[in-house]
């Protein structure tokens, strides 16, 4: 099933081709992912490195450590840059809607029917039962977290900066978009400091 | 003004989301119900629940969703390019600088220092998930699909996308 992206002697308009291919292997990637970006990453890697080719198995890994790196969506990251690499700006925006577009209009569909309906008894309930099962999901995603960080850092230090974060944020009530900017000074001053030894 | 503020509550979370969309929800939710109350904390939780339902990028299902409520079609797009673009532009026309840098041990580092700071966020959202569902639904059925859902999840191993198909069937049936 591999699909030659570019027909060294095709006459028949190679870019519509590859258009139509990054439109369906990110159409593809949305749609099939569940359970949010990070978890799709391995579709990414069957659509670009093993159907279509577009990238070896060293520039994916390459480009998966970086996106890594970033703040922000891993998936349409990884998406955007694809799209950029093998088919320019158009490339970009064409994977980028692709792999978001079809699922928020889902989202909007369910959420509207849910909202339409919600003046109704058993629908509240029903929206109501959901909470705690989000809650359920958000305390599994917050254990990953902290094993996690202890995993990396030390217990010692993963639980000093849960607390001390705990305390920032809560207690002391200082936005969290100011205390992870500290976190990145903090990390990056020994860089900056080494670069002007430099 | 409302294109501005949402662009500013999904610009932020996209901007110091590490650890990719799921990291950002906390983030998302402090902007959206803490600081614009654009949702209740149940509005927002059904956000989480049918996002985690259905399959796609979570962070951009919450941004085009939240935006069409907030400012229609438009409000959406804005929404949707605020946690989209800033991190896309950095990897897209800064690969060669980044590239560079990428196996400095600060650079390995954040995503590190951050996670504790995530798992605090999601730590206290939580917790208000769970109070707002004892404040609505009571405390003895809140247990019972809390335990019941973690069962689920963790042992049994079932696809979150059932169990909120389920909670959902489950909720109706009781509340007839």
């Amino acid at each position: 099933m591999v699909v030659r992206t570019i027909p060294k002697n095709s006459s028949a308009r190679p870019g519509r081709v590859l258009h139509r291919n990054i439109c369906l292997a990110f159409f593809r990637i949305g749609m099939l992912g569940f359970g949010g970006g990070p978890s799709s990453i391995p579709l990414v890697h069957q659509e670009v490195v093993k159907k279509y080719g577009w990238m070896t198995d060293d520039e994916f890994g390459d480009t998966l450590a970086l996106a890594n790196t970033l703040p922000g969506p891993i998936a349409t990251k990884m998406a955007g840059y694809i799209g950029y690499r093998v088919a320019g700006i158009w490339g970009l925006l064409n994977a980028l809607l692709a792999s978001a577009i079809p699922t928020v209009v889902l989202m909007i569909v369910f959420l509207g029917l849910l909202q339409t309906y919600k003046d109704i008894p058993w629908v509240q309930h029903m929206s109501a039962t959901v909470v705690p099962v989000v809650a359920v999901m958000l305390a599994v995603l917050t254990w990953d977290f902290i094993k996690k960080s202890g995993e990396t850092l030390g217990w010692m230090r993963a639980i000093m900066l849960l607390a001390l974060s705990a305390i920032l944020i809560e207690a002391l009530h200082i936005h969290p978009a100011i205390v992870i900017l500290g976190c990145i000074l903090a990390v990056f001053s020994p860089l900056l400091k080494r670069r002007k030894k430099a | 003004m409302i294109y501005w503020h949402l662009f500013l509550a999904f610009f932020i979370p996209g901007i110091l989301g590490y650890g990719g969309g799921p990291a950002s929800i906390p983030l998302v939710e402090h902007e959206v119900v803490g600081n614009y109350e654009w949702m209740s904390t149940q509005e927002f939780s059904e956000v989480v629940a049918i996002g985690n339902s259905l399959p796609g990028p979570i962070a951009t299902k919450m941004a085009g969703y939240i935006g069409y409520t907030e400012a229609g079609i438009l409000g959406s797009i804005v929404a949707m390019i605020a946690t989209v673009a800033p991190s896309l532009i950095l990897m897209v026309f800064m690969m060669a600088i980044l590239m560079k840098y990428k196996d400095e041990p600060e650079v390995k580092n954040l995503t590190k220092v951050i996670r504790p700071v995530i798992a605090i966020l999601l730590a206290f959202m939580t917790i208000q998930f769970a109070q707002e569902s004892v404040e609505g639904i009571g405390i003895a059925y809140t247990l019972i699909v809390m335990v019941v859902s973690f069962v689920l999840l963790e042992k049994v191993k079932l696809h979150p996308a059932f169990i909120i198909a389920l909670a959902l069937v489950f909720g109706a049936i009781t509340g007839l």
